[in-house]
């Protein structure tokens, strides 16, 4: 028996889900999630509160049984095989879980040893996991009176006491400031770069923008769409223009006058004063809405070309029932044509 | 922005164990880690020491004059044994609270996400727990000591008493290690504390059965701390409070057999309720 995780197929995705099914009493919180990742890929993982990430999370670090599903993490059986399973994955759940009573060295030592590192190996990892994760200096300080940030590096740094094939993030940069969060990207960019796989939850879609080569968008237990940061953005169609009307009285009368000039529908927005459009090309649509508003006299207070946020991704992919009227961003947003694959 | 320095461990080489699984390294390792929680944060035990100490002063001198053993001789003698057998029963809810403090905390999550075997996690638990009682014990047996308390009789009979108390205790293990497990709310570690009174009191830790109602006397009587208490007496040379009876003549064999009872019971509901986390 070698101390190497067994070698597995070298093709093989770094992890494969497909159709995992999860219910809590009256809640189905997977309901035929499935998700491939390739090695080496950061992937992002979105979704409402409740959506499942959290649960998706654990049934593929075998915390929780599947009530069924075909999952496998480098080639390996998530069901059948867990033990071989935990050798090769490091997680970071959601709510911390290191030792509040230890101090940060002990906590890595313990648990560097616990995975299998001699005592002189779990030292040496341990002081070299600190100075990555710039704790040194607390090393040898209880984590009870650590921040949120600091716990949250030494969460992660301790799911890295050895290198993992695949590490899970559940959430890692939830309730940190922005320096703490920055710390944490550059965190998980290192990783990725090492050529570690990377599972990573998040609620912001910035974070995701930023770390994750692909992302799914998650609700109601299953994937509801999947691709790229910008193949996802591009779903939503063209540029927007953005107009806020002087006249909070006018606003319907300029979403006529828009939607006639670029030949679409606009939306208002009454609490931002916003007129909302669509256009192929943001640019040539300008000058025209320009000059029409101001033939009907309104009074242009601000206007903006923008591509689509994936911020809009999201609510367009996950409001209420989809798509929602009471939801002021997805009322905006015009509809996504080939919505969520049909499964 | 601020200046981050590069994780550079993280992008290092790549970090493979070089030891191979093993359980009793593993437990050792966890048995460890909640040692070094008492050396960080040792009141809970210097309080509970301290609860007990003042209940052998209590009832050794506050009550214990007024207290006629049946079969006569010295009540603290008596009453020595019987608080060893009740450390053992409060050792209950420091194994309930420990394992429902880590589960909440996410520890046992962390564990469970390890290459390691799940029973070093309660083996961890059994050597640390027992680690601590046997301390607790000893410090009891000291001062004992100090107010007169004997044994009486030769090493071995003394070394199986001693033992006889840590079964009791590596049997409530299991009780604690499933509670713990099972009822993680808050409220449950003070339904513990609760209900070891009473079972504490119900038994013949500070009274002699032969002085209570018949039916009492019968519950406390078969209370395993009793028989814990009971055998620790005799094999101790202390006043046994006790006169005649089946359990008089079987108190070693009632205190050898009760916490393989427990055991078999509660163990398996330990194992199932750690095996329930999954689900
Ligand atoms: N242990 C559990 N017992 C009962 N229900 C649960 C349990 N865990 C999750 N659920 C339910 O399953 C659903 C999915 O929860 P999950 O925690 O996976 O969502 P999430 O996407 O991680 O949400 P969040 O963004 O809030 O962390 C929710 O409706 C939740 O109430
Ligand atoms: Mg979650």
């Amino acid at each position: 028996m070698t101390l190497m995780p067994q070698p597995t197929t070298p093709d093989s995705p770094a992890l494969r889900a497909r159709g995992l099914r999860k219910r809590y009493g009256a809640e189905q919180a997977l309901d035929g999630f499935d998700l491939e990742i390739r090695r080496g890929q950061v992937h992002g993982l979105l979704g409402p509160n409740g959506a499942g990430k959290t649960t998706a999370v654990r049934c593929l670090t075998t915390l929780t049984d599947l009530d069924d599903g075909h999952a496998e993490i480098d080639g390996i059986d998530v069901r059948r095989h867990p033990a071989r399973v935990r050798e090769r994955i490091g997680l970071v759940g959601q709510f911390h879980a290191v030792d509040e009573a230890l101090t940060a060295q002990q906590n890595l030592v313990l648990f560097a040893r616990l995975s299998g590192l001699s005592k002189a190996n779990a030292r040496r990892r341990a002081s070299e996991l600190l100075a990555s994760f710039e704790l040194t200096d607390a090393a040898s300080r209880a984590v009870s009176g650590f921040s949120g940030g600091m716990r949250r590096r030494l969460d992660i740094a301790a799911s890295l006491v050895l290198t993992p094939a695949i590490l899970f993030l559940d959430e890692p940069t939830t309730g940190l400031d922005p320096r703490g969060r920055a710390t944490v990207w550059q965190a998980v960019r290192e990783i990725a770069a090492a050529g570690t796989t990377v599972l990573l939850t998040t609620q912001y879609l910035d974070e995701a923008d930023q770390l994750a080569d692909r992302i799914s968008v998650m609700d109601h237990g299953r994937v509801v769409a999947e691709g790229t940061p910008a193949a996802l953005k591009r779903r939503l169609g063209g540029d927007r223009v953005a107009v806020v009307i002087a006249d909070a009285a006018r606003l319907d009368e300029a979403a006529e006058l828009v939607g006639r000039t670029v030949g679409s529908a606009a939306s208002v927005d009454h609490d931002t004063r916003t007129v909302t459009v669509e256009v192929d090309d943001g640019q040539k649509a300008l000058a025209p809405i320009v000059r029409a508003l101001d033939g009907a006299g309104l009074t242009v207070d601000d206007l903006a070309l923008r591509r689509p946020t994936l911020d809009e991704v999201f609510l367009h992919l996950t409001g209420p029932g989809g798509q929602s009227a009471s939801d002021p961003t997805a009322a905006s947003t015009p509809p996504l044509h080939e919505t969520q694959e049909a499964r | 922005m601020t200046t981050i320095t590069p994780p550079t461990a993280v992008a290092g080489a790549s970090v493979v164990r070089d030891r191979r699984p093993n359980a009793a390294r593993e437990a050792w390792l966890i048995a460890g880690r909640d040692m070094l929680h008492w050396v960080r944060e040792p009141w809970g035990i210097v309080f509970g020491l301290a609860f007990n100490i003042m209940l052998i002063l209590m009832f050794g001198f506050l009550f214990g004059g007024a207290i006629e053993l049946p079969g006569g001789g010295d009540y603290i003698a008596f009453l020595l044994p019987g608080m060893f057998a009740l450390t053992m029963l409060f050792g209950l809810e420091s194994t309930m609270t420990a394992m429902a403090e880590d589960a909440k905390r996410g520890i046992t999550d962390r564990f469970r996400s390890l290459p390691i075997s799940s029973a070093s996690v309660a083996l961890g638990r059994a050597i640390a727990d027992l680690a601590s009682s046997a301390l607790s014990l000893a410090v009891l047996m000291l001062g004992g000591l100090l107010i007169g308390w004997r044994p009486t009789t030769g090493p071995g009979e003394v070394a199986l008493g001693i033992v006889l108390l840590l079964w009791l205790r590596f049997s409530l293990l299991w009780l604690g290690i499933f509670l713990g497990l099972r009822f993680r709310g808050a409220g449950a570690t003070t339904a513990v504390q609760v209900l070891v009174w009473p079972i504490g009191f119900l038994s013949t830790v500070f009274v002699s059965a032969e002085t209570m109602p018949g039916w009492l006397g019968a519950i406390a009587t078969w209370n395993p701390v009793s028989a814990t208490a009971a055998a620790t007496r005799e094999l101790f040379g202390n006043p046994t409070g006790t006169t005649s009876g089946w359990f008089a003549e079987n108190a070693v064999l009632a205190a050898s057999v009760w916490p393989l009872v427990i055991t078999a019971v509660f163990l398996p509901l330990a194992a199932g309720a750690y095996r329930r986390l999954r689900r």
